[in-house]
């Protein structure tokens, strides 16, 4: 446990404990798990669950009449091919991009203060895939040929072109859905096998029990897990930076002024990062409130996730001052001035200058450490950076497509009701697994937990 | 209750078990186990167990995943469904990186996991020491080390005063 953070107390470093003091092996395992197993359904929880799922009744209603009709039900046409279903698509998929990064790239730098807000990302990693996955096959017009993605033998013998950054992208998000999902599971197993062990009715025993698989915490069970669970770290740390980069490979890779650009790759993964963060602030903050957990999850946990916010932010603002310099530095001219003169000035400068005070101008309030340890004034500032980043999303996809080279090729997008009712429903079923989650299975790893007491950290030494 | 699987002692505290583990090796038990509610880390040290071949597997499981990805993109693009576009080469290495890299890491992922849960001889449900009442706390608080009749050197009233002198908060028999 190297990278404590320390404080000066009478002059002596002392370490600050990342949990509040006071718990035991006993005292985490019950709170967490009786959550789960004990706390009865409240009239707050079964409203905001149906909140969702009604939401969801309306992301079933847009993509059935969606199957129906075809795409022509939302705003893209030519030129602007690629609506809201990319904007979300990209979206979903950096808001996911906190969960592997916290569990995987945290874990290797020994951050132990990572293990209470692990799980929870993690869940909310696989919720944002699920989400982000809703978009593209939806998006390709005619579903039931989406198989033609995948490089399965086929009575046509045609093959997929893995030349292109299309295909990329299906092999780097189902990898990435699939190993953040074994992640996850393999991290919950002892878990279960609490759960198990505390069950006081046959029915959640049997089914805990049967997902624990017998677990039974020897000696040569964790320390094979841990190997398993070190290299499942270290293969997700490149496959968390991957992911986004390739991503941006789907824009960069064209020769569409906007998104022809080298700078893409580390500026949607930093941008991932930023918008990640900033949802699982807003999950976290009213979730230590209800459940009670303000012990595991402590300001020290809001405070450096807010930090990791601001950092990224300004990274993000660097990718977007470059693409100006960029811009300037190829001359008045240049379709690059044009891009960015269209930005600044065009049809949308609206959405764009919103980007700004959204991703850059508001969060430099996160300098101040009373607002970094102020949850209410971090929820807010983290529900303007998601606002921001999918504004970003939305400049990046819309604004590059609506002027092309040539004038007579220029257009509008103007999304309809079907995609704001394609989005709305997204967000309710990522909202919707996650009350599902917080009630049926531990939202704070307990066992990495009870490596954070007095008891076991005594053990270390 | 006829026939005696082990015995079990319970212990309270992860270093404890630790030093009952290291004794109870020593003393020349070989068939033996300790659970502990976390990692606990030097414990499976302490039972004699060393070897672990999850990375072997990994690294298995990843260059299998390495050649499969590098492998179909070859195949599909350069034999089967070859594509002439301006002359330009079919063996296009450049762009099958990314896909092979995918493929690396989710098969090495998926090997990782696979083979530890193999190894552990999981999924399992049933194992005797699940019949002891206390074991249930083995995945909460407590910490647990079980000699199993197994063991050459197993002799039930022995073996229980051997596990007395360790000076454990309970044993108990493991039934059959």
């Amino acid at each position: 446990m190297a990278t404590k953070d320390l404080v000066l107390e009478n002059g002596v470093p002392v370490e600050i404990p990342v949990i509040e003091p006071g718990h035991t092996l006993a005292s985490v395992t019950e709170k967490i798990s009786d959550i789960v197993l004990v706390r009865p359904i409240s009239i707050g929880w079964v409203a905001g669950f149906l909140a969702c799922a009604s939401l969801v009744g309306v992301l079933g209603t847009a993509v059935g009449y969606l199957f129906f009709k075809g795409v022509g039900i939302w705003g893209i046409n030519i030129p602007v091919g690629w609506g809201f279903a990319i904007v979300n698509f990209v979206w979903w998929i950096g808001i996911g991009h906190a969960g592997t990064l916290i569990s995987a790239i945290l874990h290797l730098l020994r951050q132990s203060w990572r293990n209470s807000i692990n799980r929870f990302a993690e869940a909310m990693t696989l919720f944002a895939v699920m989400c982000a996955g809703v978009f593209p096959l939806i998006h390709v017009g005619r579903p039931w040929m989406a198989y033609w993605l995948f490089p399965i033998p086929n009575t046509m013998s045609i093959w997929p072109q893995f030349r292109s950054p299309l295909l990329w992208d299906v092999f780097a998000v189902s990898t990435y859905g699939t190993i953040s999902l074994v992640f996850w599971y393999t991290g919950l197993i002892p878990d279960l096998a609490t759960l198990r062990d505390r069950a006081t009715t046959p029915i959640p025993r049997f089914i805990y029990g049967a997902l624990a698989m017998g677990w039974r915490g020897e000696a040569r069970h964790w320390h094979r897990y841990e190997s398993a669970y070190l290299l499942l770290a270290g293969l997700s740390t490149p496959l968390v930076l991957s992911v986004h980069t390739v991503v941006s490979f789907d824009f960069a890779i064209s020769i569409m002024p906007g998104w022809h650009t080298t700078v893409f790759p580390p500026y949607f993964v930093a941008g991932a990062i930023y918008s990640g963060f900033a949802m699982v602030l807003i999950l976290a903050i009213p979730v230590r409130a209800v459940y009670n957990l303000k012990d595991m999850i402590t300001l020290r946990h809001l405070d450096t996730a807010a930090k990791v916010m601001l950092a990224t932010g300004l990274i993000v603002a660097y990718g977007y001052i470059l693409e100006i310099y960029m811009a300037w530095y190829a001359g008045p001219k240049s379709i690059d001035w044009f891009t960015v003169h269209n930005r600044f000035f065009g049809p949308y400068a609206g959405p764009y200058w919103a980007l700004w005070i959204c991703n850059i101008i508001i969060p430099q309030v996160l300098w101040i450490k009373a607002v970094r340890r102020s949850p209410f004034l971090l929820f807010l500032v983290s529900l303007v950076v998601l606002s921001g980043m999918w504004l970003e999303r939305f400049v990046i996809v819309i604004l590059s497509l609506h002027r092309d080279y040539v004038p007579s090729s220029w257009g509008m997008y103007y999304p309809t009701k079907w995609d704001w009712m394609t989005f709305g429903g997204t967000i309710g079923l990522f909202l919707m697994m996650i009350f599902l989650f917080v009630r049926v299975l531990p939202m704070i790893s307990i066992f990495e937990m009870r490596m954070l007491t007095p008891e076991a950290e005594a053990k270390h030494k | 209750m006829s026939a005696l699987n082990g015995l079990m002692a319970e212990f309270g505290s992860a270093s404890d078990l630790v030093e009952a583990a290291k004794i109870t090796h020593r003393s020349g038990y070989n068939d033996i186990e300790a659970y502990s509610p976390f990692p606990v880390h030097g414990l499976s040290e302490a039972i004699g167990f060393h070897k672990d071949r999850v990375g072997l597997i990994c690294l298995i499981g990843g260059l299998v995943g390495m050649c499969t990805g590098y492998g179909l993109q070859y195949w599909v693009s350069a034999i089967t469904y070859p594509e002439n576009i301006g002359g330009r080469p079919l063996n296009s290495w450049p762009a099958f990186v990314i896909i092979t890299f995918e493929l690396t890491v989710l098969f090495g992922g998926l090997a990782a996991v696979a083979g530890m849960l193999f190894l552990n001889d999981l999924p399992r449900p049933y194992h005797p020491v699940f019949n002891v009442p206390q074991f249930e706390r083995a995945s909460q608080d407590r910490f647990f080390l079980c000699v199993f009749a197994a063991d050459p050197k197993f002799d039930a009233p022995q073996t229980r005063r051997f596990l007395e002198g360790l000076k454990p908060i309970s044993i108990s028999e493991v039934p059959e």
